[in-house]
C-alpha cells in the first residue's frame, strides 16, 4: 500500500522543494519506489533542484487532462534508482488541479509506487490545499522565525480539517516537524527561535533538524539534492531525517552550537 | 409630494440607492388555513402580548401547511392578509409550500421570499423543552487561522489555542493548554462566564463583550494558569488557584 506525504509550509521560500528532493531521493536510496510530485504549477522548480529540467516532456497537468500517460510523464532519475519525477506544467495554473484529476493520478501512481511525495506550493489556496488534500503523512517544514510558525501552525490546522482524511474521518494525517535553516549559535543568542520553542508553539514530532547551510544553496544551482552531498552537514541531516521517518531511532543533530576549537575562535572560522 | 433636488444633479445626487440587508422578521409558521380558527388563535395570542403585535412585520411559512383538498379555490391569501392586518401585523411575503400555492400568494400581493433553512420549523411545539446546554468539546489543539465556537454552551479545548486562533462561547471556555488566540465567552451577553486557561498568552480575551489585549494584559499574569471573569462589569484575571 502506498503512502502519499506531503511536503507543505503555508510560508514560501523556507525549504520545502529541498526537502522534498532529498526526502524522495533518500527514500528510494533506501530501495523504496519512489515518486516525487511538483504541485507547484506554474512556478516549476521540483525539476530544477532535481536536476531534470532538460528532460521535461509531459507533466501532472498533461496527465490530468489526459493528454499523455503517466510513463510519458514520469522521469526517471539518473543517480538514483527506484526515484521518479513529475514535474509541474509552468504555462498553467493552479485551476488545473482538480480533486478528480488528482486523485486519478495518485491512484495510478499508488500502483507502482510505495512513496508518493508532493512537494506543495506556498501558500493555503488550490495547489497547496489538492497537494496535502489525499496525504496519509505530512512533513512541515518550518524556519526558525515567528512568521513561518505561524504560518505551518495553519496549515496543520488546513490538515487537520480539510484533508480528505479529516473530511472522511478516517485517522488523522501523520505530522512531522521539518526545522530546515537552523542555526544553533544564533537560536543560542536569541536572534531565532531555538527548536524547544518551536516544538512548544507547534506542538508535533521533530522528525528533523536542517542546519543552515551554504551547501544547500549550492547543490540547488546545480540539480542535486543535498543528500547526495556526502559530507555535508544539511545532506547528513536529511539522511538521518529520511532513517528516522523509516522509523530508526536517531539523536538529533547540529541543534547545539558546535564548540569552536582555540584557533578557529582565534582566527574566527566557522 | 417629492422634493426636487437642485439643478446641479452630479454622480452622487442619485435618488436612492439599493443595498441588502439582514433583518430579524418574526415567521407565521401556518399548518392549516381555516380561517375561523387563525383569528381564534390569534386574539388568544393578542391578549396574551398586545404589545407585540403593533404592526409586527411577518413571514407567512407554508411549508407546514397541509393541501387543500379541493385544489386552490378555497385559498384565500387577501383575506388571510387582512385577518393578519386587522390583529396588528404586517404581512410582508411568504415562502416554501408549492408552487400552486406560491403563485396564489403572488397574484394575492404577497411576494415569495427565498427559502432559508431555519433550525427546526415549530411543528411540534409540545416539544420545545428547554434544551439542556450544549457543551463542545475539542480534542485537537486549536490552530491558527481556525475559529471554534461553542452555541449555547461551554467550550473545553484539550490543547493549545494557537496565535491567530479563535475560540468563541456563548457559555464557558476552558482551555486545558495555553491560550495564545483569541477567546471570547458569552458572546451572546452571559456576563456570568468564565475564561479558564492553563497558560495565557492571548492575543484577547472578551467576555460579554467586555475585552482586554494581549498589550493590556499585565506581564506578571503572562505564561500562568488563569482565570478571567466579570466583576461589576470590568474584567478580572485571577491565578488559577483554590
Amino acid at each position: 500500500m502506498a503512502t502519499v506525504i506531503v511536503v507543505t509550509s503555508g510560508k514560501g521560500g523556507v525549504g520545502k522543494t529541498t526537502t522534498s528532493a532529498s526526502f524522495a531521493t533518500g527514500l528510494a536510496q533506501r530501495g523504496y519506489r519512489t515518486v516525487v510530485i511538483d504541485f507547484d504549477v506554474g512556478l516549476r522548480n521540483l525539476d530544477l533542484i532535481m536536476g531534470c529540467e532538460r528532460r521535461v516532456v509531459y507533466d501532472f497537468v498533461n496527465i490530468i487532462n489526459g493528454e499523455a500517460n503517466l510513463n510519458q510523464a514520469l522521469i526517471r532519475d539518473k543517480r538514483v534508482e527506484n526515484l521518479h519525477i513529475l514535474p509541474a506544467s509552468q504555462t498553467r495554473d493552479k485551476e488545473a488541479l482538480t480533486k478528480e484529476g488528482v486523485e486519478r493520478v495518485l491512484n495510478d501512481l499508488r500502483q507502482s509506487f510505495e512513496y508518493i511525495v508532493c512537494d506543495s506550493p506556498a501558500g493555503i489556496e488550490r495547489g497547496a490545499l489538492m497537494a496535502l488534500y489525499f496525504a496519509d503523512e505530512a512533513l512541515v517544514v518550518t524556519n526558525p522565525e515567528v512568521s513561518s510558525v505561524r504560518d505551518s501552525d495553519r496549515i496543520l490546522g488546513i490538515l487537520a480539517s480539510r484533508s480528505r482524511r479529516a473530511e472522511q474521518g478516517d485517522p488523522p494525517v501523520k505530522e512531522h516537524l521539518v526545522l530546515a535553516r537552523y542555526a544553533p549559535e544564533r537560536a543560542d543568542r536569541g536572534d531565532m527561535l531555538s527548536v524547544e520553542d518551536v516544538l512548544e508553539i507547534l506542538g508535533i514530532p521533530l522528525l528533523g533538524v536542517i542546519p543552515e547551510s551554504q551547501t544547500v544553496l549550492q547543490s540547488s544551482n546545480s540539480g542535486v539534492p543535498v543528500i547526495l552531498e556526502d559530507g555535508s552537514d544539511a545532506g547528513v541531516a536529511y539522511g538521518d531525517l529520511v532513517d528516522r521517518f523509516l522509523g530508526k531511532n536517531l539523536p538529533h543533530r547540529f541543534i547545539t552550537p558546535q564548540k569552536k576549537g582555540f584557533l578557529k575562535r582565534l582566527f574566527g572560522g566557522g | 409630494m417629492l422634493l426636487r433636488s437642485p439643478g446641479f444633479a452630479g454622480e452622487n445626487t442619485a435618488p436612492f440607492e439599493l443595498k441588502g440587508s439582514l433583518f430579524t422578521l418574526t415567521v407565521m409558521h401556518l399548518f392549516q388555513l381555516d380561517r375561523l380558527a387563525i383569528e381564534r388563535h390569534l386574539a388568544e395570542k393578542v391578549k396574551k402580548a398586545p404589545s407585540f403585535f403593533n404592526n409586527t412585520p411577518v413571514v407567512i411559512d407554508l411549508e407546514g401547511l397541509t393541501e387543500p383538498k379541493n385544489g386552490m379555490d378555497g385559498v384565500d391569501f387577501n383575506g388571510l392578509y387582512e385577518l393578519l392586518r386587522g390583529h396588528g401585523m404586517a404581512p410582508v411575503g411568504i415562502r416554501n409550500g408549492s408552487p400552486e400555492l406560491q403563485e396564489v400568494a403572488r397574484r394575492a400581493g404577497l411576494p415569495v421570499l427565498p427559502e432559508s433553512r431555519s433550525a427546526g420549523v415549530a411543528r411540534k411545539p409540545e416539544r420545545a423543552e428547554p434544551t439542556p446546554a450544549r457543551n463542545r468539546l475539542i480534542n485537537h489543539p486549536v490552530r491558527s487561522g481556525q475559529q471554534i465556537y461553542a452555541s449555547e454552551g461551554d467550550l473545553i479545548v484539550l490543547g493549545t489555542v494557537s496565535a491567530g486562533a479563535e475560540v468563541i462561547a456563548d457559555g464557558n471556555i476552558h482551555i486545558y493548554g495555553a491560550l495564545r488566540g483569541r477567546a471570547l465567552a458569552g458572546v451572546k451577553g452571559d456576563v456570568e462566564t468564565w475564561i479558564f486557561c492553563q497558560s495565557l498568552e492571548a492575543e484577547l480575551i472578551s467576555i460579554a463583550g467586555r475585552y482586554r489585549i494581549s498589550e493590556q494584559l499585565d506581564p506578571a499574569d503572562r505564561g500562568k494558569a488563569m482565570q478571567v471573569h466579570l466583576v461589576d462589569d470590568r474584567l478580572v484575571i485571577d491565578h488559577l488557584t483554590r
